[in-house]
């Protein structure tokens, strides 16, 4: 929250409206998500002329009340009220917080025009008791009849929310940063709030010492002051301090919070008295102890920085002091600390100790070291006004800041081109003056000099052409396009394999899936075919996301489960997604999941039933698709969770790249059919090249035969044997009807072939062919004690 | 004579009866065959007068001529009605539902990010992909990201292995990869949409896993107003082409000057409704100038080479293209939904 009165303080923005300049910071790159004003339209001073008892109550007041240009009635409950003072009055039309709109009335029979309000009743005060019981809000009597009393009071503010990102959430969050922004919007100039003091003679050299022992602290500053005297804080730092959201406690800690709202720079008071003469910043122990402020023993690790007394702890540096050196009401001697700690460590001290403060979140962006010293300057300042201190003369200090100045040279033209427009360079002069920035302009080379504030930018040429940009306005840009050679452009790598294969699957009527790479422990440890060891998350959200997984399947089987539960019958899926084990080898798998029918149309009572030969099929397409053809076979396996008498391991030249199968009833029982497999093996394979091959000119021809064999025998098995048999003008083998039962015996099947003989360069005699076909049925009698049957 | 003007009212009767196509063939047989009534007329022939026969041999032709024509004319009507008959008893109701003939659906995010890639590539950039087990050097460092600055909080990462293996938090370091790849000589056009992970409570609009759309350009000469162009066009294809843009103010680390990318509500047309929570104006993407350090860290000198990088969040694009509301949609894979975006988007 920016309190739009604080920065006036350092800029003039008489006159402007502050909504449009809201629009403007926006604009500029500051998010100005929330323009807050408490002004209410319809809120008078007003002074109570009359007051007399309600004839009909026993409580209310029937109240005249002058309120500039006329008197009004007013009905009035609080026990306060009386002739001669003045008073808030909410007019008819006037919304009160909550949308609670004021009309014109009739109470109890008598009229009423308005409201006399209490502080809390226009949210100005916390809904208490204490402050309920006070009644309404009674004004001096020098207060102006007719005017706006939030006005008079100074409570009449206008606050911005910001979302800003998180490079400007340094700068921008306090208010003589925001001052700087706005200047630079509105080409102004910010003036610094006084930071003079007297010092009595006194030196602080006489009462204290330091030493830092860390190389995480780089700056540290110590004045002190003496006589204090604590009471409330002033109105206005009151009134501030709640419009940031903060709540006010007494002068000495409310001035800390305040500096720190004007610079940026977080401040520690400590009583002098308690901490003795010393003080030793320097890395905690592990496990070393601290009580905090709010009472809360804390333990530390070595990677935290202490504030010590040479001996306990009295600090935990940037996040909470110790309990042992707070200011409390009796304190009289303070030592202010402002530094700089190594902004890494106090987040990780914060974040460990779960101690996220106004402070902590400050030191944890980085600190302008110049605000250092202004802060503590105006903290001794304010100390003075406020709190009649007396400021002793010196500072102890360390100091190890690197100052080395930011500096960037370029020429206009370098910030033209990557913006993409032209600004000449007394233009590009206009616009450094604008931001502030130091600069020297030479032969067309511009030397600027970053400030310190500005712990964003980086000395380059792009962080300068983002901040002439910004203020130039990106909505000035022209649309190019880049000046690039023609050229289309092209799936590189697996993503071409991956595109290829999930285009074919939807052509075969398959849905695409994704799912999630993390699972359960219980689903990682399913369908392992492939024995690898999962990667583990050490610090998962969750244990059903904890794991990364290996095989697809089991989140296909998941998506089949959703579906169920929404009665969708017929369930087509798969996902191609990477995998990865635990030494992070990459796999690349498609998996498949089908259930129910393939295709349909129930009154014909006509479908096609997904089983396992029709996902075999699928698989078959896609390998024939990626140039596989004759290079794959599916051997009988035992594969995990699938169905032992229904499982298969897919294999492209005699390696086995996939599985398929049904799955096994003691997962799932209903009968769903799975295939999954590694593209990433099959785009390690060399496919040839297609190529034109004239259809066979001469006639072929076709001879069948059934034999019995046992029934255990595979049919791929047999096909091997015919084909070797067969010889060279055997150029096709297939199965055409399978069948066991009836007039066959059991533990027996019949299988019948049908073989097709040609040759590309002649007709072939019946003599050879049926040579060729009888020497198939003797070898397929032979090997497998076949019967052949009559036809 | 007498039997050829027999033979002609025996046929005038013949074909006045009812007949079927069978009957009909059998009357071909009887007059025509080789025994037949006609045919036999022929023989008779011989035994005539020569003055005769001429006389004879025509009428029995006309007799021919007469029986063909009765014949064929029957025939070509019986086969109709044959015909008609057989058309009305094949009549089917055509208003039986049809058999179910199915393509599958692509994944909604992946139809959104195919139509982004068709765009891309048509414009010269390649699709190129990474791992999504990724180094911390390529997820962050090379990124201008270094260990312990406060840009890593926001991306709160899945750490596999110490500081140094994670599941990348975006697609980001694919941009390193890829300006490793090219040596810094070779000038590069590349997206890579991809899966991306970081520590969030899966809800309505946030999930742990989710898809960005990366986009690299380096070349020489290429400025900020080349990228607004870029994404005008991007818009305008995913948008309509009444799609206006704006670029905003905005900043990430490995980009700079960094700019948030709006598009104009396509609800209101910028008039303000709730979409656009009343602004007419909607954030898509992430963009900016390649940072000089993340140049440098590829191997691209930054006196010589300048780009851009985008990020789309894929969810985001598909949310508001197609009005989806929850995030969990495009990972729950619910069929009945899925099924609706098998089809052509509107031009």
């Amino acid at each position: 929250m920016i309190s739009l009165n604080w920065v006036k303080d350092y800029i003039d923005l008489e006159g402007l409206d502050l909504k449009e300049l809201a629009v403007k910071v926006t604009k500029a790159g500051i998010n100005v998500e929330k323009v807050v004003t408490n002004h209410i339209d319809n809120l008078v001073i007003g002074e109570v002329v009359e007051c007399v008892n309600h004839p009909d109550s026993d409580h209310l007041h029937v109240c005249q009340v002058n309120i500039g240009d006329e008197v009004t009635q007013i009905v009035c409950g609080a026990s306060n009220v009386r002739e001669g003072i003045k008073v808030i009055v909410a007019l008819p039309g006037a919304v009160l917080p909550d949308e609670f709109e004021i009309k014109k009335s009739k109470i109890r029979g008598v009229e009423s025009n308005g409201m006399i309000c209490a502080l809390f009743e226009l949210e100005l005060e916390e809904k208490t008791e204490e402050n309920y019981n006070k009644g309404i809000h009674e004004l001096s009597s020098d207060a102006p009849v007719g005017e706006d009393p939030l006005k008079y009071l100074g409570l009449d503010d206008t606050l911005y929310e910001l979302d800003v990102h998180k490079h400007r959430n340094n700068d921008c969050y306090y208010h003589i940063g925001f001052a700087y922004e706005i200047a630079s919007i509105l080409n102004k100039k910010v003036t610094l709030p006084s930071d003079s003091f007297n010092e009595i003679e006194e030196n602080i050299d006489k009462h204290f010492s330091l030493k830092v022992e860390t190389d995480k602290c780089p700056y540290y500053l110590a004045k002190m002051v003496t006589d204090i005297e604590i009471k409330e804080s002033p109105d206005f730092i009151k009134k501030r301090l709640i419009a940031a959201g903060m709540r006010p406690i007494n002068n000495v800690v409310d001035i800390s919070n305040y500096v720190m709202l004007e610079y940026g720079q977080p401040m520690h008071f400590f009583d002098k008295d308690k901490l003795g003469d010393k003080i030793v910043v320097r890395d905690a122990r592990e496990g070393e102890e601290i009580i905090t402020l709010d009472e809360k023993e804390r333990i530390l690790k070595a990677s935290d920085i202490v504030i010590t007394d040479g001996e306990k702890s009295v600090c935990i540096a940037g996040v909470m002091g110790g309990l042992n050196t707070d200011v409390d009401e009796n304190t009289k001697t303070i030592l202010i600390e402002s530094a700089i700690f190594d902004a890494t460590s106090i987040r990780y001290t914060a974040s460990h100790l779960g101690l996220r403060s106004e402070a902590s979140i400050r030191y944890g962006k980085g600190l302008n070291y110049e605000y250092t010293e202004k802060a503590i300057l105006r903290a001794c300042h304010l100390l003075e006004k406020y709190a009649n201190a007396k400021v002793l003369s010196g500072m102890v200090s360390h100091d190890k800041v690197d100052k080395e100045p930011k500096v960037v040279e370029f020429k206009a033209r370098d910030i033209n081109k990557l913006l993409g427009i032209t600004i000449d360079t007394k233009d590009m002069e206009i616009e450094l003056d604008r931001l502030d920035f130091k600069y020297t302009l030479k032969d067309d080379v511009f030397k600027v000099t970053i400030p310190n504030r500005r712990l964003d930018i980086d000395p380059n040429v792009n962080d300068i052409a983002e901040e002439i940009g910004r203020l130039y306005g990106y909505h000035n840009l022209v649309s190019t396009l880049p000046r690039v050679p023609l050229r289309k452009g092209v799936y590189v790598g697996d993503v071409k394999y991956r595109k290829l294969v999930s285009k074919r699957l939807r052509t075969l009527g398959l849905n695409e899936c994704k799912t999630y790479t993390l699972v359960s422990p219980e689903m990682a440890s399913s369908f392992k075919y492939d024995n690898k060891d999962n990667v583990v998350l050490p610090n998962p959200m969750s244990a059903d996301k904890s794991v990364v997984r290996t095989s697809i399947i089991p989140s296909l089987i998941n998506t089949y489960e959703y579906n169920k539960a929404r009665k969708v019958n017929d369930i087509l899926l798969y996902e191609i997604s990477k995998v990865y084990d635990v030494n992070f080898n990459e796999e690349l798998k498609v998996a498949i999941l089908m259930k129910g029918s393939y295709m349909a149309n129930a009154w014909q009572k006509a479908l096609v039933k997904v089983d396992f030969y029709l996902v075999k099929g699928i698989i078959e397409n896609i390998l024939d698709y990626l140039g596989f053809k004759n290079r794959y076979t599916f051997e009988v396996a035992n594969t995990i969770d699938l169905h032992p008498g229904m499982s298969a391991n897919i294999l492209v030249d005699r390696e086995v790249v996939g599985i398929i199968g049904r799955i096994h009833p003691s997962v799932k029982k209903d009968d769903i059919y799975v295939a999954e497999l590694s593209l990433t093996k099959l785009l390690d394979k060399k496919v040839k090249a297609i190529k034109y091959k004239e259809l066979n000119k001469y006639p072929t021809i076709t001879k069948d035969f059934a034999v019995i064999i046992d029934k255990d025998i595979h049919a791929s098995d047999v096909m091997q044997v015919i084909k070797r048999a067969g010889g060279r003008t055997l150029t096709n083998v297939e199965v055409f009807d399978v069948y066991e039962g009836k007039n066959i015996d059991s533990g027996k099947k019949s299988i019948a072939f049908s073989l097709t003989f040609e040759d590309y360069t002649r007709t072939l005699t019946d003599e050879e062919v049926t040579d060729n076909f009888t020497k198939v049925i003797k070898d397929v009698e032979n090997k497998y004690e076949a019967t052949l049957r009559d036809n | 004579m007498d039997k050829i003007k027999e033979l002609k009212e025996q046929i005038e009767s013949v074909f006045s009866e009812d007949l079927t196509l069978e009957k009909l063939n059998d009357l071909k047989i009887e007059y025509l065959g080789k025994k037949g009534l006609i045919t036999g007329l022929n023989a008779s022939i011989r035994d005539l007068p020569n003055e005769e026969k001429k006389e004879f041999g025509k009428n029995v032709n006309e007799l021919r001529t007469l029986f063909n024509s009765k014949y064929e004319e029957l025939k070509e009507r019986l086969e109709l009605e044959e015909t008609n008959k057989r058309l009305e008893s094949e009549k089917i109701d055509i208003t039986l539902p049809a058999t179910r003939l199915q393509v599958g659906a692509p994944n909604i995010l992946e139809k959104v990010i195919e139509e982004v890639e068709e765009l891309l590539m048509s414009m010269g950039y390649d699709v190129v992909d990474g791992p999504e087990i990724e180094e911390d050097k390529f997820n962050f460092e090379m990124l201008n990201i270094p260990k312990g600055h406060p840009a890593r909080d926001a991306q709160d990462t899945f750490y596999i292995k110490d500081e140094e293996i994670l599941l990348r938090s975006q697609t980001s370091p694919v941009q390193a990869r890829t300006m490793l790849k090219g040596e810094g000589k070779t000038p590069i056009r590349m997206i890579c949409p991809g899966k991306t992970y970081r520590r969030d409570d899966d809800d309505a609009t946030h999930s742990h896993q989710f898809m960005q759309i990366e986009g690299l350009l380096i070349d020489k000469d290429i400025s900020l107003s080349d990228l607004k162009g870029t994404f005008d066009v991007i818009a305008k294809k995913l948008f309509g082409d009444d799609c206006k843009t704006r670029f905003r103010p905005s900043y990430y680390q490995f980009t700079e000057p960094s700019v948030e990318t709006d598009i104009s509500c396509f609800v209101c047309k910028g008039k303000g409704c709730s979409l656009c929570k009343n602004t007419g104006w909607i954030t898509v993407a992430g963009a900016g100038m390649v940072h000089p350090n993340v140049l440098r860290n590829g191997g691209y000198d930054p006196e010589v080479w300048s780009g851009f990088a985008f990020g789309f969040g894929a969810e985001r694009l598909a949310m508001l293209k197609y009005g989806i509301d929850d995030i969990r949609v495009f990972y729950q894979t619910d069929l009945r939904e899925t099924k609706a975006f098998d089809r052509k988007d509107v031009d």
